[in-house]
């Protein structure tokens, strides 16, 4: 048997006094997928920083190919043939494919000679990877999923043999995904190692051939794919058994709660975002928009919540919204019954240096509970925080947190519970799970469904599509700005959304890759 | 106004472009790479005393200027440490650096000289010397050009050609090397320039040191060149002039030089005319002097095409995980 491409003998890494890798051990073979899986904050991305030579380990020791290195920064890494890329891409966005696959890596002093000889050996790996990128295309005006292909590109570029990848499907498509694992899989033909690094059980079922679990910093098993199955790694990542479906009931649904119609949104550079959209939410029910991040769904949410303007028709119980004007702001939608858990929680969700009993406010900061006289009644304030992180088992049960310190799961349950706590007819809930983990989600989930089995309208935006899947009653699509189509979950797959996520309605008929990369790089060009 | 008189103020618009381009292209340098650098003026001032005062002890220029540029790079290294090393807040480092310059070069030059906060007048060697370009005298005969070129072109001192030569030398500097790609990526993605395998702290510094070295330039050239002798605050403000050509070319190298060009030749007119008649209309000399600063304003509320300063300027960079 031949050396393990990467070993790592008791790698450790403290921040102060938190470590983020104890005593972490694991051997990848040469030619293999390894998957690395494990909740936010277990520790994988420190380990692969060290590997990459972003950070130094306290302890330990890294055999490349059987041989001991030592890898105190990136240029080492890279030298040892290793290549990274990284969840958010390392590019440079007014520079051409080819500048950024050859910077750091140049031939010479002068730029023409190298940039000569990248453009052959680019043209090289494209045909033999089936990567198929322009060198003269800018970046801003590329989809994320050509970034990420520049990216591997960027990696092959520098002869790295052992390739890692921090969670790279999080911004794809199905399609998208699909693409990627097919060059993977041909990477993997030519002999190359590859590191996934990802949360999603699915795809680690899918493409690895053995798999490690970390959980808070520790590795705590690695298995062959085969001979697991994803609620055995859900209980290892987790420590607990862990339900992996939402439970519940059909919905019920009743009145019309939400009614929209031929909603527009113009954006501050004039593009359209929204091209009409007309929706229903009925009491009861989850409407989950599905749709690849910037085809309009934080504008419908951003437009419903009062953050932004817009044309078109939007009732609430019967009642119409102000639209523009003064009274089409966040505080009139609450005083509505409109609740809102925006999707991105760090920006507008939270005021992450804030205590948490002061977040819990936002937005309701004028109820009389809150208020006495011109004073706010800052007592009776931190006792509902306490009432609401007891109710939502928010860690830790300190309404003195501030926001940041707090980990995302429980962040996001701050928000939650500021929401929900309102008794609103309508929820809006952008991402909810974004960056949560998995425990966490389990929780967050069953509020949701809670909150409609309780007879309250939903209606859920969210990226993922197994979110999507399993919490919505009914599913809409949207693409550039238009809801492509509504599906009943019971009635539709991955595939099928898939392919009207990427404009395609008549999902029936066979569709080459080329149009749906088509399609999305249109929309990718207007977004950028 | 007769063609004399033109190539009279276009003479003088190169004259006082020049301490405007070296000081924009030192910008350029350090923004490009992401430290944005309000202390030009008082680089530019420091240079200015130093240079004046090296000069007027030892009567070289060339020593005055060495020590010029000498001090525009300490200042420069300052700021580096302050905002690169510790990740400070650019703006306030280049602030302080420019009341620092203020404050240090008169209480330096009254102890120094005790002639009320100035050198002694710089004469002879201690001065630049105009330098005339080969047919100078041959080609002055020539209708149009030949003025041009011998009067307005030719005449000036060495700093002057060093500035027009800087022009092309950081275009190619920045477009045509792997230094330049490495800068430019810096002051965009950091990020990107750091998992290549290079460092950005070094980079950085880099751009920061010749961001000096320009500044030192063009504060000597002040001193020793265009006056003769340092005088209280003498730069005038043209370190934020230079900032705001900066914008206004867009952080590119050959439309600052067009930029400081215009801004020069503004100066120069205010100089020439108290007044500037426009058939009826009157035009007061304060509103040509404040011209450059009402184009930058307007350049900058994007009514002339846009101007996207780089991406990462402004932020320290710090290894994410």
């Amino acid at each position: 048997m031949s050396d393990p491409a990467i070993e790592l003998r008791g790698i450790s890494k403290s921040f102060g006094a938190v470590k983020a890798n104890k005593d972490i051990a694991i051997r990848v073979m040469p030619g293999t997928i390894h998957g690395i899986i494990g909740e936010n904050g277990a520790g994988k991305s420190t380990l692969m920083s060290i590997l990459y030579g972003f950070y130094r380990a306290d302890r330990g020791e890294i055999f490349i190919r059987g041989e001991r290195t030592d890898i105190p920064d990136s240029q080492a890494a890279i030298r040892a043939g290793i290549g990274m890329v990284f969840q958010h891409f390392k590019l440079v966005q007014n520079f051409t494919v080819l500048e950024n696959i050859v910077l750091g890596a140049e031939e010479g002093a002068l730029l023409t000679t190298s940039l000569g000889k990248a453009r052959t050996l680019l043209k090289q790996l494209s045909e033999d990877y089936e990567l198929q990128v322009d060198p003269d295309a800018r970046i801003e005006d590329l989809g994320v999923g050509m970034q990420q292909r520049v990216e591997i590109l960027k990696a092959l570029y520098r002869q790295a043999d052992i390739l890692i990848l921090d969670e790279p499907t999080g911004v794809l498509t199905p399609s998208e995904a699909d693409h990627l694992f097919r060059i993977l899989e041909g990477l993997k033909r030519e002999g190359k190692t590859i590191i996934l690094i990802t949360h999603k059980l699915r795809e680690i079922m899918e493409i690895t051939d053995t798999v490690s679990v970390m959980r808070r910093g520790e590795m705590t098993a690695t298995v062959k794919t085969a001979e697991t199955g994803p609620e055995e790694l859900a209980e290892l990542m987790v420590g607990r058994k862990v339900l992996l479906r939402v439970e519940k009931k059909a919905a019920q649904p009743g009145a019309r709660v939400l009614e929209i119609e031929d909603l527009r949104v113009v954006d501050g550079s004039g593009v359209e975002r929204l091209r009409g959209i007309s929706l229903d939410v009925r009491a009861g029910e989850i409407l989950g928009i599905a749709g690849v991040a910037g085809n309009g769904q934080s504008e419908l949410l951003e437009v419903l919540g009062g953050m932004r303007s817009g044309t078109g028709r939007v009732r609430v119980n019967g009642d119409e919204l102000d639209l523009v004007g003064p009274r089409a702001d966040a505080r009139t939608r609450r005083a509505r019954g409109i609740a809102h858990v925006p999707e991105d929680r760090q920006h507008e969700g939270l005021i992450m240096d804030f205590h948490a009993w002061e977040n819990v406010a936002f937005g309701y900061h004028a109820d009389p509970a809150y208020n006495r006289g011109l004073l706010m009644d800052n007592d009776a304030l931190r006792r509902d925080t306490e009432r609401k992180i007891a109710k939502f088992d928010v860690r830790p049960a300190d309404c003195w947190q501030t926001a940041k310190n707090f980990s995302g799961g429980n962040q996001q349950k701050i928000v939650i519970a500021r929401e929900l706590e309102r008794d609103p007819d309508l929820l809006l809930v952008g991402q909810p799970t974004r960056g949560v983990d998995i425990g966490a989600i389990e929780f967050i989930h069953q509020q949701i469904v809670a909150l409609r089995d309780a007879g309250k309208a939903i209606l859920l935006v969210s990226v993922e599509l197994d979110e999507i899947l399993s919490l919505s009653d009914r599913i809409a699509v949207m693409f550039d700005g238009r809801i492509m189509g509504e599906r009943l979950p019971s009635q539709t797959d991955e595939r099928e959304l898939g392919l009207m996520m990427a404009g395609i309605t008549d999902t029936d008929r066979g569709h080459t890759h080329a149009e749906v990369e088509g399609n999305l790089a249109h929309v990718h060009g207007k977004v950028g | 106004m007769d063609f004399l008189t033109i190539v009279q103020i276009l003479d003088s618009s190169i004259r006082l472009a020049t301490p405007l381009l070296l000081a924009c292209l030192a910008g350029l340098f350090s923004e490009r790479a992401g430290v944005f650098d309000i202390g030009l003026e008082g680089k530019m001032l420091v240079a200015a005393f130093f240079s004046a005062a090296i000069a007027a002890t030892t009567g070289s220029v060339w020593l005055g200027l060495l020590a010029g540029v000498a001090a525009s790079l300490v200042f420069a290294a300052i700021h580096g440490l302050a905002s690169i090393t510790f990740r400070g807040d650019q703006l306030i480092s280049g602030v302080a650096l420019n009341f620092l310059a203020a404050g240090t070069t008169v209480l330096i030059a009254q102890d120094w000289f005790a002639q009320g906060a100035r050198t002694p007048a710089l004469t002879g060697a201690a001065r630049f010397a105009p330098i005339d370009l080969p047919f100078a005298d041959a080609l002055s005969g020539i209708p149009l050009l030949g003025p041009l070129y011998a009067q307005a072109l030719s005449g000036h001192t060495i700093l002057v050609y060093v500035g027009l030569l800087a022009v092309p030398a950081t275009w190619y500097v920045l477009f045509r090397t792997r230094f330049g790609l490495r800068l430019r990526a810096v002051g965009e993605n950091p990020g990107a320039v750091d998992t290549a395998g290079v460092s950005v702290i070094r980079l950085r510094y880099a751009a920061v040191l010749i961001c000096g070295l320009l500044c030192g330039l063009a504060g000597a050239y002040l001193a020793t060149g265009l006056a003769a002798g340092f005088t209280q605050d003498m730069t005038a403000g043209r370190g934020f002039i230079a900032l705001a050509a900066l914008i206004f070319a867009k952080w590119r190298p050959w439309y600052a030089l067009w930029a400081c060009l215009l801004f020069g030749f503004l100066q120069a007119v205010s100089n020439r005319y108290s007044t500037i008649d426009l058939w009826i209309v009157e035009i007061p000399n304060a509103f040509v002097i404040a011209l450059p600063y009402i184009l930058t304003v307007v350049i900058l509320a994007g009514f002339v095409g846009r101007a996207t300063p780089p991406r990462a300027g402004g932020v320290p960079y710090v290894k994410e995980r």
